[in-house]
């Protein structure tokens, strides 16, 4: 597939885009690419997935008659019927079960969480109904579902909104963590997760729903996926690499612009795959830059840095020039007030201190 | 209510005419018809129904309660001017100027249907028949399931296995409700319903195996004894969390209705399960969904050391079918002949009509709770005894098939040494097996095996091939 071999084609050669505009002026499209919101890229992708497959149907809160809490699932009852795109009583445990029953007997339920908060209701679901299953009935019970929703800080939403679910799910063998960034990734991840016949998670950003970026005919066509467990590497450097998921990935680049003008040239991994996480990606970057900074939004103790930390540690250890730089959320439930909330998240110039400090330039 | 119904009232003539699950419109159906054989407020006991006309009465009943009301926006009755009811969102309801309370308890609790009298001899004619050679299988069934139950516990005990749980008591509820359905029908248990597995045909061995995790056990010595499982028989794997079952019985049957299978779910949950939040939502969303399942509650009386009198305050669970919009009864869970038929039936209900029933199977749990627990330091051996002898499930019902002339004492002497034999064979077979190899430690995590589990295995099999002493095998 296209999308793969770009992929693929990306980590070797030296920039992306030069290979896209070869593709691009082989077809006799325009070359000016357009531009898709992360929200319609879901909603595009759920709707070929369920066109393609009647076994693929949707489960959730306001998914329906509303169009969806955050519009992700706009259209799709009118299309599909109220069979295949179920709104549901308020109970995520309840649905969260119900949707791992209507996967085992072979149905490919995706179940919306409002927000990734609400999934802690479901996590019994989740971890010892979902994820385990495969194991436990030694490869008797497969569970094809998706768990999708906007996961981590909002704007103003408080505490009990804005927890970031990354590092707890990505712990558990025998699930799939994906967290897109961009209208591509947002497109080609669904997909494979709908197609995949693990349980996947599926971390989106509510913030980033309503971002635009450029996508190829390529990512709009029907049959698009992007492979599970590969980082894509949105900015080439050889000073520092940062790793970062989700929104975060857009602060790490406007970072890089601001460092790449002191004269630090940063290399920006978009992770895309939290479980598996993409360790040779990862490790071959630093094993170029000799620094690292990891960046995530979400609680610092046992998060998603601390595994990249680990896994860096582990495997590259005499390539690190300076000690590993950990950015995450503070430590402390999110509050509300829009100052407070400011510095509880981490900012553009957290990352920049960060990565001038593992280049040993102080700020 | 009647806002979310009127919106899925456009979509029911696709329905209908999609899954063709209604076998039967009955359109004579008179509106009292309904109200009569359900709880009134004033009317809190459950009148008997003759079993041979549910299937009239209510086949069409379902869709036309579900039906779009055409005056839903409309204060008053058709008929100008009736200040007495009211169209709230969920239906018509009347006004009433007295001030009362629903009871909390009824004055009569709800009765419990049975077929055989302590003796072994039927009671009235209204259930289904059973043939000789079904019967027969359904006694052999229980007598070996009995004996499996006494001497794995044994085994348990001497330290053969680590664990187990009995089925004691309630042999009745396995062997007859299995006998009720089909081999199609799946099957979504708790973890003391072996018995539904051994009547599908799982073997003595196979189960010996799994109690064993060895190497041929079918779950590849993943899970803890008594944990079954077996795609084959349509009977999924065992888990330990309570009651998560249920709402994974509901999807399935959603999954069944959507593939328009003649074919439902069936799902054993104990007294205990209940409180969970699980249950509530299974409940409502079978209601709300519409799905072929059977929801059988096994009350035993006991959840460890819970008595059913700390579990709830409800009249057991069979009430709480109408809580949610759910069919019920209540049957006596230690007379085969009464769970047969109520199975039977049920199942006829739920694949005819797609809707879900729930069935409270009253039993006594006579053995402990699992090898983990002693229930005599938390009830009367007498009554434990007094259970295990007195209204034992398996004498009643060979009781009856003596008078049926169908089993003769000669027989039962040979069944029980037979049963035992086999029994302590599988045992015996299953001990000296081989443990799992170690590649079972690494796979069925996911579909594919992930590089991180291909490259710990590898690593795993050079650390013991370099000290072998350390592993075992």
């Amino acid at each position: 597939m296209l999308g793969i071999i770009r992929q693929r084609a990306a980590s070797k050669v030296s920039h992306a885009s030069s290979l896209e505009q070869g593709i691009r002026t082989l077809r006799a499209f325009s070359s000016s690419a357009k531009q898709m919101t992360v929200r319609d890229a879901l909603n595009s992708a759920l709707d070929e997935e369920m066109s393609a497959d009647p076994k693929v149907f949707v489960m959730g809160e306001e998914v329906g008659e509303y169009q969806g809490a955050y519009k992700i699932t706009k259209g799709l009852l009118d299309k599909y019927g109220p069979e295949r795109v179920i709104d549901t009583p308020i109970t995520e445990a309840g649905f969260a079960g119900i949707g791992v029953g209507a996967a085992y007997y072979g149905l490919r339920p995706v179940i919306e969480f409002m927000t990734f908060n609400f999934s802690m209701q479901a996590i019994d679901h989740i971890i010892n109904s979902a994820a385990k299953s495969n194991y436990m009935s030694a490869g008797q019970i497969s569970v094809p579902i998706v768990f999708r929703g906007p996961n981590g800080a909002a704007a103003g939403v408080g505490a009990q909104h804005s927890q970031c679910y990354a590092a707890w799910y990505a712990s558990c063998p025998g699930l799939k963590v994906l967290a897109p960034y961009s209208s591509e990734d947002a497109r080609g991840l669904l997909k494979a997760a709908i197609r995949d016949p693990d349980p996947v998670v599926f971390l989106e950003n509510e913030l980033l729903y309503g971002e635009s970026f450029p996508v190829s005919a390529e990512v709009l066509d029907s049959s698009f996926c992007l492979p599970i467990g590969k980082a894509k590497i949105e900015r080439e450097g050889k000073d520092v690499t940062i790793t970062a998921f989700s929104k975060m990935v857009g602060y790490a680049l406007q970072a890089a612009e601001i460092l790449a003008k002191e004269g630090i040239s940063a290399e920006v991994i978009n992770l895309r795959s939290i479980r598996p996480l993409d360790r040779s990606t990862i490790n071959t970057s630093v094993r170029k830059t000799n620094r690292l900074v990891t960046l995530e939004e979400g609680f610092p103790q046992h998060g998603v840095g601390a595994e990249i930390c680990a896994t860096v540690v582990e495997d590259s250890f005499e390539y690190l020039d300076a000690p590993v730089e950990r950015i995450s959320g503070a430590d402390v439930p999110m509050p509300y007030a829009a100052n407070l909330e400011r510095m509880a998240v981490p900012q553009v110039e957290d990352i920049v201190r960060a990565a001038k400090r593992a280049c040993y330039r102080s700020s | 209510m009647a806002l979310y119904l009127s919106k899925s009232g456009k979509h029911l003539p696709n329905l209908k005419q999609k899954f063709g699950l209604l076998r039967r419109i009955n359109n004579n159906l008179s509106s009292c018809s309904w109200s009569c054989c359900f709880h009134h407020q004033n009317q809190p006991s459950l009148s008997p129904i003759p079993i041979g006309i549910i299937p009239t009465l209510f086949s069409f009943r379902r869709f036309e309660s579900s039906k779009p009301d055409k005056h839903l926006g409309s204060l008053h009755n058709h008929g100008g001017g009736h200040p007495q009811v009211l169209n709230f969102p969920g239906g018509k309801v009347k006004f009433t100027p007295d001030l009362k309370f629903l009871s909390d308890y009824p004055d009569e609790r709800v009765h419990c249907y049975r077929v055989l009298d302590g003796s072994g001899q039927t009671v009235g004619s209204n259930f289904v028949q059973i043939e000789k050679d079904v019967a027969l299988k359904m006694y052999k069934d229980m007598v070996t399931l009995q004996t499996m139950d006494t001497i794995f516990y044994e085994a348990q005990r001497q330290g053969r296995i680590s664990f187990y749980v009995t089925a004691t008591g309630e042999e009745a509820i396995n062997i007859a409700s299995a006998a009720a359905l089909t081999i199609d029908d799946l099957v979504f248990p708790q973890y003391r319903e072996a018995g539904v597995l051994l009547w599908r045909g799982f073997t003595l061995q196979e189960f010996a195996h799994q109690c064993f995790g060895n190497k041929y056990d079918n779950g590849k010595g993943r899970q803890m004894p008594a944990h079954y499982g077996s795609n084959k028989h349509n009977y999924f794997t065992v888990a330990s969390t309570v009651a998560t079952q249920i709402p994974h019985a509901v999807g399935a049957a959603y999954s069944l209705k959507m593939d328009g299978r003649d074919a439902c779910t069936i799902t054993y949950f104990g007294d205990g399960g209940t409180s969970t939040g699980d249950f509530h939502a299974a409940m409502n969303f079978a209601a709300v969904m519409e799905v072929p399942v059977i929801l059988l509650c096994r009350n035993n009386g006991w959840a460890i050391s819970t008595p059913v009198s700390d579990q709830f305050r409800s009249d057991g669970v069979v009430v709480k079918g109408q809580a949610y919009g759910v069919r019920s009864i209540r049957v006596d869970g230690n007379d085969a002949l009464a769970v047969f038929s109520a199975v039977h039936f049920a199942r006829k209900m739920a694949i005819s009509e797609s809707q879900p029933v729930l069935i409270e199977a009253l039993t006594y749990r006579a053995g402990h709770h699992s090898t983990s627990d002693d229930s005599s330091k938390y009830r009367p051996i007498e009554e434990i005894e007094w259970w295990k002898e007195a209204q034992n499930p398996v004498a009643r019902f060979r009781k009856w098939l003596e008078g049926q002339g169908w089993w003769a004492p000669t027989s039962e002497s040979e069944l029980r040494e037979y049963a035992r034999h086999e029994v302590l064979q599988a045992i015996q077979v299953a001990e000296k097996v081989d443990k799992p190899d170690l590649a079972q430690l690494f796979t069925d995590v996911y579909d594919v095996p992930p590089s991180n589990l291909i490259d710990q295995e590898k690593s795993l099999r050079e650390s013991v091939e370099r000290h072998p002493h350390e592993y075992s095998h």
